[in-house]
């Protein structure tokens, strides 16, 4: 399995063909709860950098086994080191969690629209992350960190299943220090010892400080938890036009070509990931799509 | 007594309510503190309160035989603890523990229970409050029971 492919041997232009992976190598392999990993990936041959923008996803091949959308969840001001992280679910991402340093894994990407930080500029973020669900927000948290003084207040509400399946604890508790964030985590169930919220992320909207009225939220989780977030922000005040949610279909091609992954009118992974809510709150609903 | 006054006809449970009851509702109120730790309310023990969270973090709690003590949900500034004072038999489902210290408004159900039955207008305004707070407690847990994030790769 994962065999690292001989450079020399493959004289393709990896970078005109969006179908062909290239390959990186592991540098660093991350446990972060029971089944949920990161890895830290350098690419090989000519490729230097590999630029990306938040929100955005690449599809890894684990030679042998197949080929995944997974979300970046690294620093997009760091080039030079691509950072993934997901749970070890599937035959995939089982493989990927046997991988150690050195291993070669194919990247194509990266894909999709990303989080429209721009927008936010003068207003307060609100990031409502559930599970796994922080990954994919989390270069974006790193640019708004990066950018502090372009925001008005920085909220990330972030919701998971028991304090043990907390991802990025370390980040967090940096970020909580902070006086300019405000970091509030629930978990949906917690034994005695636990100080922490327990209860939906969902119950968290009412309560944080945030204008709701000059407001973007980045919203990323399982799509139930999105639906009822995106409702609960709406219903403090947040426009839906000013809501974005990050979605998840079951993404072949990533070029918008085999249509493994429409969603009513749209691609996910060429129309979205990241999407508007306005745009597609009526489809949520529909069971039919 | 203005000022409890006060702070309960602007809390959003009371927002609303007639002038009339304020009178009434302030003659079943008084401030009560709980240092962390301090266990508010026990399961099986009767409910004859409820209670309205000025500052602090209450958990509420289920013990379990082989668990111990499971917290079911966490409740805040600005949160009402308790309805089991409303509905028969009257006593408490769950423990409730402040996890720090907590000031509390607590309102004497008893009393307001008295009230509600002689002044229907009065308990059903009570009722389709608590019926929000009941609606908005039960979408949470449905969410909770669906485990959603263990679906999400």
């Amino acid at each position: 399995m994962a065999t690292a492919p001989d450079l020399q041997s493959l004289k393709v232009d990896y970078k005109r063909n969006p179908m062909l992976p290239w390959p990186f190598q592991i540098r660093r392999v991350k446990h972060e709860t029971e089944d949920t990993f990161t890895v830290e990936l350098q690419p090989q041959g000519d490729l230097e950098e590999f630029a990306f923008l938040p929100g955005q996803f690449n599809m890894i091949y684990v030679f042998g086994v197949g080929e995944i959308p997974i979300s970046i969840s690294g620093d997009p001001a760091n080039s030079r080191t691509l950072v993934h992280t997901t749970r070890a679910v599937g035959s995939v991402t089982k493989a990927m969690d046997k991988m150690r340093r050195g291993d070669i894994l194919g990247i194509r990407g990266p894909y999709g629209t990303p989080w429209p930080i721009e927008k936010a500029a003068g207003k307060d973020v609100v990031f409502v992350a559930g599970g796994i669900g922080l990954a994919p927000l989390r270069p974006a948290l790193y640019e708004v960190v990066a950018h502090r003084e372009r925001y008005g207040k920085v909220v990330l509400l972030y919701g998971t299943r028991t304090p043990t399946d907390v991802l990025f604890r370390q980040e967090l508790e940096h970020w909580r220090a902070r006086f300019d964030l405000e970091i509030y985590v629930t978990v949906d169930r917690a034994m005695s010892g636990w100080r922490g919220n327990v209860g939906v992320v969902t119950n968290l909207i009412s309560r944080a400080p945030f204008d709701p009225r000059n407001t973007m939220a980045f919203v990323c989780g399982p799509e139930v938890m999105m639906r009822y977030t995106s409702m609960e922000l709406h219903k403090r005040g947040v426009d839906n036009e000013h809501i974005f949610v990050s979605m998840e279909r079951n993404m072949k091609c990533a070029i918008g070509l085999c249509g493994h992954c429409q969603f009513g009118s749209v691609f996910v992974c060429k129309d979205g990931p990241v999407f508007r809510y306005s745009q597609i709150k009526d489809m949520l609903v529909k069971w039919e799509i | 007594m203005e000022d409890l006054k006060k702070i309960l006809m602007e809390h959003p449970f009371f927002k609303g309510l007639d002038e009339e009851y304020s009178s009434l509702i302030v003659g079943c109120a008084s401030n009560i503190r709980a240092d962390a730790g301090k266990m508010i309310l026990r399961e099986g023990e009767e409910a004859n309160h409820f209670y309205l969270i000025r500052s602090g973090k209450v958990t509420l709690q289920l013990m379990t035989p082989n668990k111990g003590h499971v917290i079911i949900e966490t409740l805040n500034e600005g949160d009402i603890l308790g309805w089991s004072w409303l509905v028969p038999p009257y006593m408490w489902h769950f423990d409730a523990k402040a996890s720090e210290l907590t000031r509390m408004i607590a309102l004497d159900g008893k009393c307001l229970r008295n009230k509600c039955e002689n002044d229907h207008h009065l308990g059903y305004e009570l009722l389709k409050r608590f019926a929000d707070i009941m609606t908005k407690r039960l979408e949470s847990t449905r969410l909770q029971l669906l485990d959603i994030y263990g679906d999400r790769s």
